[in-house]
């Protein structure tokens, strides 16, 4: 058994940052399914937010103005007193992240260069050239390296252990050698990222499967608002990859089979400058009518630019069409979708990071503290990573120093027990290449019925599907049995996982008769804040979840129409 | 259009092979379909005993640097149209196998740590260190670095002396050499003429053909070299310029 004050789970920005206030004062080890590097964090490109005032326009800008931005973008379901802490915490966190060596792009001033971006009032979102996820990422990273934080790279997390609503630590596969093993922490924190691969069409990294929801939902602590979604509209057809609004932003024209601009019918006056997703739903709706191209397209047309235009000013979308579609988006039309981007979604968690589970902490993508309500601000993910990262850090420490609990021994043993057998009991079933069936089946149904628009209809039957999938899972057989690197088995693993939250989140939707945010129920069209301006809470029930529902804390902003 | 593309690749599982081996596989394959996508149709509906290293499919995450065709690449920023004929895939090489296609990194994350890869500033003033646009261009080569191991892999003298840094560290030295907040350039400087620092790189620019993001590694080298060379006659441990 392993033994650790500290565990984090989840190597990205939210976990290194958690791990690097924690190490100040506890003893900390971070477990992560790959190379921190890796980390899906470093996907990121569109920059930070952080009210500086360092833009001329931006002289007016303050913590107050980006809450309330956050919170309006959240269609009013963001807990208010979280997104302060937010704003007001966010200088602190660049400055810090600059501090350690963090490449910000610069105005000629020398101070950090900061930029508008879509729903914010004042130019604020900071960046590294087009690569600030991946900055950020390098920096922590190197941090963790200078105060010599133990790594075990390439665990993938199976299970937590919990008796009498108290975390004891950490069940975790090593896909190396592939031994289970136990983690014994006082303090166990999850920073393990959205579930972006629940759906078809994902801007997520391959790795994110959502599993650290699903484990801590096993362990019975609950998800908030796991219906909450974000869509993005511009993703290149075929990977999915994020082509940043900046191509339609810079100009460029979205058009239907019939080489009509379709966003003259949904925003006349924004066109494709409207919010990401009204667009988003736009296009949906010009596939779903007949007007994409076989296979689910429309094209973002950039040529009239003319490539010194495109190259200027679009750095980067030139690169990825060539890289993985092979065009050039001067001389050709892009074919993109709209796609999955973000998990408003998580782990429910206070501000300290503190779960319903004593001992248990979380932070990120994979927590819900909440921070983004129904919608997330362009350049808070990154922000919410640090300042959620670090004072779930900071917490845990603390809660170790003032009263050590030591785990407990047998507790930690028969839960590793149990993910052994629910191992070995994946490697005896009689071998077949289901899961992979099983995993596109969901991940499709996923995106045609729990996706940009949903109804009753469509999620009853979609719930109906998933208890099939589930069902189909128990006999689903794993073809290899080898043990080192075994990805049908770690893959497996992760689908358990998948199939449970997609419950979660289709129940979750099914219930919420309105339409909020990323959140959209055709029957409901408009948002009801009588009767739904609260969480979804959910937790795991003998029959699937069990949905109750939470206040939303209003403090600062008095709820209003989110307007266009 | 679907056509089939002949996938060769190579499997060797220390625990249970006595040697390596190529297997063959026919994958349907599509226009703007890449190497990643073909190695998952492989494991999902072919074989699901292959071993291979992913993460983010978008060319930013280093994890699938493979030997593809002759040339060190990332697998989900190769398409399988850009090359001809069939496929021959290999890991990284001069690193230990684990499994198929995936290799033992941490020798390599080692030596990156090695270089203490991380800010050495004096002062931490209550805002931002400035910094000018311009000072910030000469880190940016090192900042988009992202570490997957092409270069280190592709280059000739890590082959042959096992101490060598290797092109990907060295670019990773230079970064922080470059960076005007940087208070320790002499102790970078240091390193850089150690025992397994630049004088071994021999200007071969295999790294500079290999990167998929299309940086310089060697002229990161030439640059810790000029320091060199400078602080040798001036005595000076400035950056280059």
């Amino acid at each position: 058994m392993f033994q650790h004050q500290v565990l984090v789970v989840g190597g990205g920005l939210a976990g290194m940052r958690a791990a690097i206030e924690a190490s100040a004062t506890a003893e900390v080890a971070l477990l992560a399914k790959v190379y921190l590097i890796r980390s899906h964090s470093g996907a990121a490109r569109g920059g930070i937010n952080a009210a500086l005032g360092n833009h001329p326009e931006g002289r007016e800008d303050s913590p107050q103005r980006h809450a309330f931005d956050t919170v309006k973008s959240g269609d009013y379901l963001a807990d208010q007193p979280a997104a302060l802490i937010l704003a007001r915490e966010a200088p602190e966190r660049i400055i810090e992240s600059e501090h350690w060596g963090a490449a910000f792009s610069r105005f000629a001033d020398g101070r950090i260069a900061q930029r508008r971006f879509g729903g914010s009032g004042f130019p604020r979102t900071c960046h590294a050239a087009e690569h600030t996820g991946h900055a950020l990422l390098h920096t922590l990273y190197q941090q963790t390296i200078k105060r010599k934080i133990k790594i075990y790279p390439e665990w993938q997390m199976l299970a937590l252990a919990v008796e009498e609503g108290r975390c004891h630590g950490v069940i975790a596969l090593d896909r190396m050698s592939g031994e289970t093993a136990a983690f014994a922490a006082e303090a166990t924190i999850l920073a393990t990222g959205g579930a972006g691969r629940l759906y078809a069409h994902t801007t997520n990294g391959i790795i994110n499967t959502g599993s650290g929801m699903a484990v801590a939902y096993w362990a019975g602590a609950a998800l908030k608002d796991m219906e909450f979604m974000q869509f993005h509209p511009t993703t290149l057809f075929g990977t999915n990859i994020l082509a940043n609004e900046g191509g339609s932003g810079e100009g460029g024209y979205l058009l239907n089979v019939l080489g009509e601009r379709y966003m003259q019918n949904y925003a006349p006056k924004l066109m494709e400058l409207a919010p990401r997703d009204v667009v988003a739903r736009a296009t949906q709706t010009e596939i779903d009518a007949g007007r994409g191209f076989e296979g689910g397209y429309v094209l973002l047309d950039l040529r009239y630019l003319g490539e010194k235009q495109i190259r200027e000013r679009l750095p980067g979308i030139s690169e990825l069409c060539l890289d993985f579609l092979g065009i050039n988006p001067a001389k050709e039309p892009v074919p993109i979708q709209p796609g999955q981007n973000y998990t408003m979604g998580g782990i429910a968690c206070n501000e300290h990071g503190e779960t319903e589970i004593a001992g248990l902490y979380a932070a990120g993508e994979c927590a819900c503290v909440s921070v983004h309500g129904a919608n997330r601000l362009g350049g808070n993910s990154q922000l919410e990573t640090l300042v959620f990262g670090k004072r779930a850090g900071e917490s845990a420490a603390k809660k170790v120093q003032e009263e050590a609990v030591a785990p407990v021994e047998k507790v930690l043993a028969a839960t590793l027990a149990q993910q052994r057998e629910r191992v070995e009991a994946l490697l005896k079933r009689a071998p077949g290449h289901e899961t992979g069936g099983i995993r596109a089946e969901l991940r499709t149904l996923m995106t045609e019925k729990v996706g940009i628009f949903k109804h009753r209809a469509g999620l009853t039957e979609a719930l109906e599907k998933i208890k099939e999938l589930q069902e189909r899972f128990t006999r689903a057989g794993i073809s290899h049995t080898g043990r080192t690197f075994n990805l049908d088995l770690a893959r497996a693993l992760e689908l358990e996982g998948k199939l449970a939250l997609a419950e979660v989140i289709a129940a979750g939707a099914r219930a919420r008769a309105e339409s909020r945010g990323g959140h959209c129920r055709v029957e409901y069209p408009r948002r009801d804040d009588q009767n739904w301006l609260k969480h979804t809470v959910a937790h795991c029930g003998a029959e699937g979840p069990a949905l109750s529902y939470g206040e939303v804390a209003i403090t600062d902003f008095p709820v209003e129409e989110r307007g266009p | 259009m679907t056509e089939f593309t002949t996938f060769k690749i190579f499997r060797f599982d220390p625990a249970t092979d006595k040697a390596p081996r190529f297997d063959t596989f026919q994958v349907r394959t599509r226009p703007g379909q890449n190497v990643l996508e073909a190695l998952f149709e492989i494991l999902e509906f072919q074989d699901s005993s292959l071993a291979f290293r992913y993460s983010c499919r978008g060319a930013i995450c280093g994890s699938c640097a493979l030997h593809i065709n002759g040339k060190y690449r990332l697998a989900c920023q190769t398409l399988v149209q850009d090359l001809r004929g069939e496929l021959v895939i290999q890991p990284l090489q001069h690193l230990p196998i684990i499994k198929d296609l995936v290799v033992d990194m941490e020798g390599f994350m080692e030596k990156f740590a090695s270089i203490k890869p991380y800010l050495q500033a004096l002062q931490e003033p209550e805002k931002e260190r400035l910094q000018s646009p311009q000072e910030r261009e000469r880190v940016d080569e090192g900042v988009s670095c992202i570490l997957c191991a092409c270069c280190q892999a592709s280059c000739p003298m890590t082959l042959t002396h096992e101490g060598y840094l290797g092109p990907a560290i060295l670019l990773q030295l230079d970064r922080f050499f470059q960076d005007s907040r940087e208070a320790e350039k002499a102790t970078r400087l240091d390193t850089a003429a150690g025992e397994g620092g630049v004088w071994r790189c021999h200007t071969v620019f295999n790294c500079v053909a290999v990167c998929p993001k299309e940086l310089h590694p060697a002229e990161a080298i030439s640059h810790l070299k000029q320091g060199l060379v400078a602080r040798k006659l001036f005595g000076k441990s400035k950056g280059h310029k």
